[in-house]
């Protein structure tokens, strides 16, 4: 088993390599000069420009800056930003934002996907499964932005339930509106894949066997239906960690957030390369982490998994 | 005399399609008395399994009772409220299920699912409970219970699951057990280890059973009272060995025909010899004309197939890292495959028999030893031209006639894909080549244009094997090839399969885990065990003096052997 997670995580190492090299191409593909879109319509003196191009190491063909920023990323240092700022300090102020506002909309589409999938599918064909499925198919469809902006109106601005945006302070109450939004799809998926989940274990022989010896409804649903049909919802759910702290580029947008995907947004508008390289860093290792844990869970959660 | 424990007078079951419902159970009747063994048979879609699923209302999907009446312990059960079906289930009347495999929660203790029969009949609590589990998969025979218990179903072989789900359907000591098929996915062995414990405890309790089976030879043996079902009708019933030497309905007649328990006994050598007669002469005179042709090299000897030595050692990943485990699956195993005849394997699950099939079809390499194919060694055949030469002339049949057949061919394109794959005929040859094919596997034409999952399972088969005769082979693979079917259809293909030798002059390597069938067909016998053949003989010889004790063990397993028919 430690083997196992020795393993896993040093296959990390060639996908953090391969990712950043490729975001490394993709901000030195990016047109225009980052140096003179720096200063606007202001001109630029020769040898200020040239000092700059030294300072971001631009005056070096793409691979060197590289393998400059895996050097200095190697000991803890991710260079600074065009403000001049370290990269370091930004993304520990970004992060936690993003993580936090992520793990709330976990939490929300879990438990309002989890709860609804089982009566759905407890209940199929009936009314409330019907409602669910055009409710479900209804926030797939609609584009977040528009949900977002529709959510944000109607509660933030015309009901005043919640702050309407967030600003500087990322308390957890401002948090709520915008976590909702963040997993209201996600909560879609969880509540489709409960809801198969648990028609196909009703139909299973074991559930048949567990009412013939004697359990009531009850428990046949909460012993033998329900945990079975947890199993890859919580897969989903790990792996979906990582998509909300990516997906959560537009809803930060929306609420002015001070999350890591403001943070890239402007990085990559402004070809910061240092801090778009770090940020997906970050992100790449946000997923390899989450889906070891993910795999780690499902051997918890279903014995006949044992990893060697 | 004492009053009846269940009776079912008059019992109509139907499932809803739309807006219609579908009877599949058309006013059967039967009656148990307390302590007695009954046994519902009947092939599959009889109605027998949904029978006994409406006694303790736990029909599958739409289905629901239309009519009729249930009777158990002097009480109408026909119409339940939720509560007091529930109050029945377990406590008063058991369940066996058929599928060991898939009747065990796998994320749950094994230990735990018998305790939850006990707390949610009120038998007993606790550690008590915990007590009491041990007690009664001991009482199951399960050796080493206690830490037994506290595994999980995947850590269970068949044989065992088996037992946990008796031990489970008795936990609340219910005055009726129902066992649906409760061995069919087992081997005879097992089967019968399964079968004795079942009738001794059951027995000892004094718990009637109501026991379903396809198996006329097992219903026989286990059961004082034998009821036939057909079409959801039941077509006879009374004592078993009364039907079983006289029987009235001409489907109960037939079904005693063609068990292969019963059958075997009868089947004279002399039609086998016949059908060997035919079949040598004609692979004689196909063997000396592709020698004429000069068409692969090797010479033509008495051995179509010649296996020698064959070894294959599986590496099972284990214990540290990059280290594994070597795994004996099969361990120097010769046999010749002669011409126009039929060898049998015969052993257990795990007893080697499939990975010496795949070997000689050269779609796994084997270890050590070689597969010589009419004198040429099938391993040196590296190129493509010289294996799909080979292909053409060794085909199979596997065992799952659901499985094998692409469910998005029509049945055409199925048997035309051999022939297509090998670049033979035009069009309209090909078409004429399939239509003769499934004349000789006795199929109408018109199933051409059908697909897999319009046809059952015999006519599968059937398809099956004309995709294998395809090609024209020499030599045909039947792995399992009727283990899955039901008794009357194992029958039909057990004789297609011999008249298309006498006619093809085909050699078979037939595997399966059933002796009952390889008198049926076989001339030369392997008995396989741990990867090891232990006995090696002609039909006659391994049925009449058998050697070794595995073998006469495997005879023994086989359900109504002992029955002596009056015919």
């Amino acid at each position: 088993m430690w083997w196992y997670v020795g393993k896993r995580l040093l296959q990390a190492i060639p996908v953090v390599l391969g990712a950043t090299l490729l975001i490394y191409a993709m901000v030195f593909l990016q047109p225009g000069d980052p140096i003179l879109a720096l200063f606007g319509e202001k001109p630029v003196s020769e040898s200020v420009k040239a000092e700059l191009e030294a300072q971001y190491n631009l005056d070096q063909p793409f691979i060197i800056q590289w393998l400059l920023f895996l050097g200095g990323a190697l000991t803890g240092d991710f260079g600074l930003s065009f403000s001049g700022q370290p990269v370091a300090d930004l993304i520990g102020r970004a992060f936690p934002v993003t993580l936090k506002l992520a793990l709330m909309a976990l939490v929300i589409e879990a438990v309002l996907g989890i709860i609804a999938g089982f009566y759905a599918g407890l209940r199929r064909g009936k009314i409330f499964d019907s409602t669910m499925l055009v409710v479900s198919l209804l926030v797939i469809a609609v584009p977040i932005f528009v949900l977002g902006f529709m959510l944000q109106l109607v509660f933030g601005v015309q009901l005043q339930w919640a702050p309407a945006t967030v600003g500087g302070d990322a308390s957890f109450q401002r948090l709520i509106l915008p976590a909702v939004v963040l997993g209201l799809v996600s909560f879609a998926y969880v509540l489709r894949l409960t809801r198969t989940s648990v028609v196909e274990n009703l139909g299973a022989d074991h559930v048949r066997t567990a009412r013939a010896k004697g359990l009531s409804e009850t428990e046949v649903n909460r012993k033998h239906v329900l945990r079975n049909s947890l199993i890859p919802v919580v897969t989903f759910l790990g792996a979906d960690l990582g998509t909300l702290m990516a997906g959560a580029i537009v809803t930060e947008g929306i609420f002015n957030i001070p999350g890591i995907g403001n943070l890239a947004y402007q990085a990559v508008l402004r070809g910061e390369g240092p801090t778009v390289v770090s940020v997906v860093t970050i992100m790449v290792l946000v997923y390899v982490v989450m889906s070891l844990l993910v795999d780690l869970l499902y051997a918890a959660l279903d014995p006949r998994i044992r990893y060697a | 005399m004492t009053q009846p424990l269940l009776q079912i007078t008059d019992l109509q079951v139907a499932f809803r399609a739309g807006k219609q419902d579908i009877p599949a159970v058309r006013g059967a009747g039967l009656t148990v008395y307390p302590g007695q063994t009954v046994a519902i048979v009947g092939e599959s879609g009889s109605g027998k399994s949904t029978t006994a699923h409406a006694i303790i209302d736990l029909l599958p999907g739409t289905g629901h009772v239309t009519g009729g009446s249930i009777v158990f312990d002097g009480r109408d059960i026909t119409h339940l409220k939720r509560r007091e079906r529930e109050a029945i289930r377990g406590s008063q009347i058991g369940l066996v299920p058929q599928d060991p495999m898939s009747n065990l929660n796998p994320l749950v203790r094994v230990g735990k699912q018998i305790k939850e029969s006990l707390e949610a009949n009120g038998v007993a609590r606790g550690k008590a409970a915990d007590k009491r589990v041990v007690e009664l998969l001991e009482e199951a025979g399960l050796p080493d219970a206690a830490s037994r218990a506290r595994q999980f179903p995947h850590e269970y072989s068949g044989g065992m699951r088996q037992r946990a789900l008796i031990a489970m359907g008795l936990a609340a000591r219910p005055k009726l057990l129902i066992a649906d098929e409760p061995t069919s996915a087992l081997d005879v062995t097992v089967q019968k280890q399964i079968l004795d414990h079942l009738e001794t405890l059951t027995t000892d309790l004094g718990v009637a059973v109501l026991l379903i089976t396809h198996d006329l030879g097992l219903a026989a043996e286990r059961a004082d009272h034998l009821v036939v079902m057909y079409k959801g009708q039941v077509v006879e019933s009374g004592p078993a060995l009364q039907i079983l030497k006289n029987p009235q309905h001409p489907y109960s007649q037939r079904l005693i025909s063609s068990a292969p328990s019963l059958a075997s006994q009868r089947l004279t050598s002399q039609l086998r010899a016949e059908v060997r007669e035919s079949s040598v002469k004609t692979a004689g005179e196909i063997a000396a004309e592709i020698v004429a042709e000069g068409e692969l090299g090797g010479e033509v000897t008495d051995a179509v197939v010649e296996a020698k030595n064959l070894t294959k050692v599986f590496k099972l990943p284990g214990g540290a890292p990059g280290r594994s485990i070597d795994f004996t699956a099969v361990d120097d195993v010769s046999f010749r495959l002669r011409r126009g005849t039929t060898t049998a394997i015969v052993g257990e699950s795990g007893s080697g028999k499939s990975t010496v099939a795949r070997m000689v079809l050269d779609l796994l390499e084997p270890t050590s030893g070689s597969v010589e194919f009419d004198g040429i060694d099938i391993t040196t055949l590296r190129d493509k031209k010289q294996q799909l030469a080979f292909r053409r002339r060794v085909q199979p049949v596997f065992q799952n006639p659901y499985a094998s057949l692409d469910p998005m061919y029509s049945i055409y394109r199925s048997i035309e894909e051999p022939l297509r794959t090998h670049k033979i005929g035009s069009d309209k040859e090909r078409e004429a080549k399939i239509r003769d094919l499934l004349d000789k596997v006795s199929l109408p034409s018109a199933v051409m244009r059908r697909f897999p999952s319009e046809l059952s399972g015999g006519q599968r088969q059937r398809v099956a094997i004309a995709r294998a005769l395809a090609l024209d082979p020499e030599v045909v693979i039947l792995d399992e090839a009727v283990s899955a079917l039901d008794v009357l259809v194992q029958a039909q293909i057990l004789t297609l399969l011999n008249d298309l030798q006498a006619e093809l002059g085909l050699s078979y390597l037939f595997i399966t885990h059933d002796l009952a069938v390889v008198r049926q067909i076989a001339d030369d016998v392997l008995v396989m065990q741990n990867g090891k053949v232990v006995e090696q003989a002609t039909v006659t010889e391994v049925f009449d003096r058998p050697r070794e004790e595995y073998t006469r063990k495997l005879l023994d397993a086989i359900p109504g052997g002992s029955i002596e028919l009056a015919s």
